[in-house]
């Protein structure tokens, strides 16, 4: 995206613009040259264990929200008692 | 389970977002790397807590305008479990501060104004704690919360904005430009935003049931 931005300003000669293209150019090679440094947990998920993580996570939280409806149903017979009352 | 739809829609929007948050492409950044992924769950921490402390902003000015008992404990339960969300928010942000900025709390302009916005809903709780006539603890603690409204709003995300801060979202420092909420984030963490915020407010109103429930039951003996 950044690219094409920097291609596009790059055919117009607006004195503002420029300076904005240059930093974009500026911030484009920076990017490239984080980019090739940074590392990304790419191996991580290829080998397939990274699912496990989220499975477990989904587990957790679902069991959390299985509790939460749990109390929301005790709550709503506590207040029929008391209506009833 | 008519009126449940919403609470079993904030249970599916987590789960996308847990699936989506952690599986999902994200930029390869400078200094962040796979924490990035923090953003789907440290930040909305703060979404919600905002979104409970102006529905508790909005029950105290209803008391103070109609003195229905109702609208306190609405407000007084949307702080605490505000503040809940508020806790959360910090440790998680204090682990991602550690790992990028070197230190779990450098000495900021964010995060020191989060510390006091905290310590002042802290003291909101505990001025309600030392008044014992319920009428007047009521109306101080409405009159209280109104006040100290704005002024969270001004440390959390104004004053921030003027100094430079570490913190995105601050000066210099833009949370929502191109450069690190680009379009492949930006899916997910709304979900996870509203998906809080509809868990956030789920607890805040089981909080309030059982207070009015023990409120009836006060009232039979």
């Amino acid at each position: 995206m950044k690219l094409i931005n920097f291609l596009k300003n790059l055919t117009t000669f607006d004195m503002k613009k420029l300076s904005l293209s240059i930093a974009l150019v500026f911030m484009t090679t920076l990017n490239i040259f984080a980019q090739s440094e940074i590392d990304m947990a790419t191996g991580l998920r290829s080998s397939g264990k990274i699912y496990v993580v989220v499975l477990v996570m989904l587990v957790l939280f679902l069991g959390i929200a299985g509790y939460l409806f749990i109390l929301d149903r005790k709550i709503t017979r506590l207040e029929k008692k008391q209506n009833q009352k | 389970m008519r009126k449940s739809w919403w609470k079993i829609l904030a249970v599916v929007l987590i789960s996308l977002v847990i699936i989506a948050g952690l599986l999902g492409p994200v930029p390869a950044l400078f200094l962040l790397h796979e924490t990035i992924r923090n953003i789907y769950f440290h930040v909305p921490m703060w979404f919600a807590m905002l979104f409970l402390y102006t529905i508790s902003v909005i029950y105290s000015i209803k008391y103070l305008n109609t003195g229905k008992q109702e609208y306190d404990l609405m407000a007084v339960e949307a702080v605490n479990t505000g503040i809940t969300f508020c806790f959360m928010g910090l440790a998680t942000g204090m682990l991602w501060a550690n790992i990028t900025w070197g230190e779990a709390w450098p000495n900021d302009p964010k995060l020191n104004g989060s510390a006091i916005a905290t310590l002042m809903y802290l003291a909101y709780l505990v001025l309600r704690n030392a008044l014992e006539e319920e009428q007047k603890r009521a109306k101080i603690s409405a009159v209280y919360n109104i006040f100290a409204f704005p002024i969270m709003i001004v440390l959390l995300y104004i004053l921030p904005k003027l100094t430079d801060s570490l913190h995105p979202g601050s000066g210099g420092n833009s949370a929502f430009s191109n450069l690190d909420m680009n379009n492949q984030l930006r899916p997910v963490f709304y979900t996870a935003v509203i998906g809080w915020i509809l868990i956030g407010t789920w607890m805040f109103t089981l909080r309030y049931r059982l207070r009015i429930i023990e409120q009836k039951q006060n009232e039979i003996n």
